[in-house]
């Protein structure tokens, strides 16, 4: 399937029709987890702000997928040189930025009615903070350098570095004691969260995955033009 | 049915909302527009390469 789409023709042609079905779908699964979500009663000690977990879990989690998705992208445009591979991690970058933001905000509204505060250098929210930083780091780095090759190559070892972190903010709640809260949905033993509660948040995961996928291949395709663009630039300036 | 009432929590679930609205929003609009700018940028681009080398065709002739 990669080697299929690293075409940037095949890669077009595919993400034409791929990117709206997903935005249908993000858009679709969307409503319905925001009606699903807006109906189930308040939950006994967190109150309404049990709502607050359907955009928090699903953008935090979106955010960590999006990262996994730049270091792959990265490691590709490292090891193949492959323009569509580079073309992909810059395109993941902004996504991850805004959603990882989302997911240290969302988290922040719903801390500071259940914990007393907007923020505490916890171990998570200390890791995902660094993911977020991640993603701005790497959007820095490639603005600061001219040659496109090379800022591709400077933020990709970059993007691979930061790849470390990913398990450290999975785990990081069985690793230290951590104020924000363990294993929830996955946990050992089945979902400790209320069934009633589960199908807005896959409802919301559903539709923040399917949306990053649209609104990913989009960026591709404005990135594949952008390169496109410039080099028909240079074609016409000799 | 929806339940819209919040109580004392309201200021902290319906800006957290909004926020997210508002960055969804803001992601689709520059991601959509920025394709489009682009997809507007080749074209234009093409259709001057193809006419530069139809005017070189001409002058070679010439």
């Amino acid at each position: 399937m990669i080697t299929l789409l690293a075409n940037p023709q095949r890669f077009l042609a595919f993400s034409r029709v791929a990117a709206p079905s997903l935005g249908a779908l993000a858009a679709i699964l969307g409503l319905a987890a925001l009606w699903t979500g807006w109906s189930v009663p308040d939950d006994y000690q967190q109150g309404s702000t049990v709502r607050l977990m359907f955009i928090h879990v699903p953008a935090a989690l979106t955010g960590m997928l999006i990262y996994a998705c730049l270091a792959v992208s990265a490691f590709f445009g490292l090891v193949f040189r492959h323009s569509l591979a580079d073309a992909a991690a810059r395109a993941a970058a902004p996504l991850g930025a805004a959603v990882s933001f989302l997911g240290l905000v969302t988290g922040s509204f719903w801390g500071r009615p259940m914990w007393g505060a907007w923020w505490v250098w916890d171990a998570r929210l200390t890791s995902y903070l660094i993911l977020f930083l991640f993603f701005v780091a790497y959007m820095a780095l490639q603005a600061s350098i001219d040659d496109e090759t090379k800022a591709d190559r400077a933020s990709g070892i970059l993007a691979l570095v930061g790849a470390v972190n990913l398990p450290i903010v999975y785990f990081s709640v069985q690793w230290w004691n951590s104020l924000h809260q363990g294993e929830t949905i996955f946990a050992a033993g089945g979902s400790k969260a209320s069934p009633v509660y589960l199908l807005p948040l896959f409802l919301m995961w559903g539709a923040f995955y399917a949306g990053f996928g649209a609104l990913w291949l989009v960026r591709i395709r404005a990135e594949i033009w952008r390169r496109r663009a410039q080099a028909l630039a240079v074609q016409g300036a000799r | 049915m929806p339940n819209l009432e919040l109580g004392k929590y309201v200021i902290y679930v319906v800006p957290a909302y909004l926020i997210t609205g508002a960055v969804i929003a803001a992601m689709v609009a520059d991601s959509l527009l920025r394709a489009g700018r682009w997809k507007r940028e080749v074209e234009k681009r093409e259709v001057e390469k193809r006419e530069a080398a139809r005017n070189g065709q001409k002058k070679k002739k010439a």
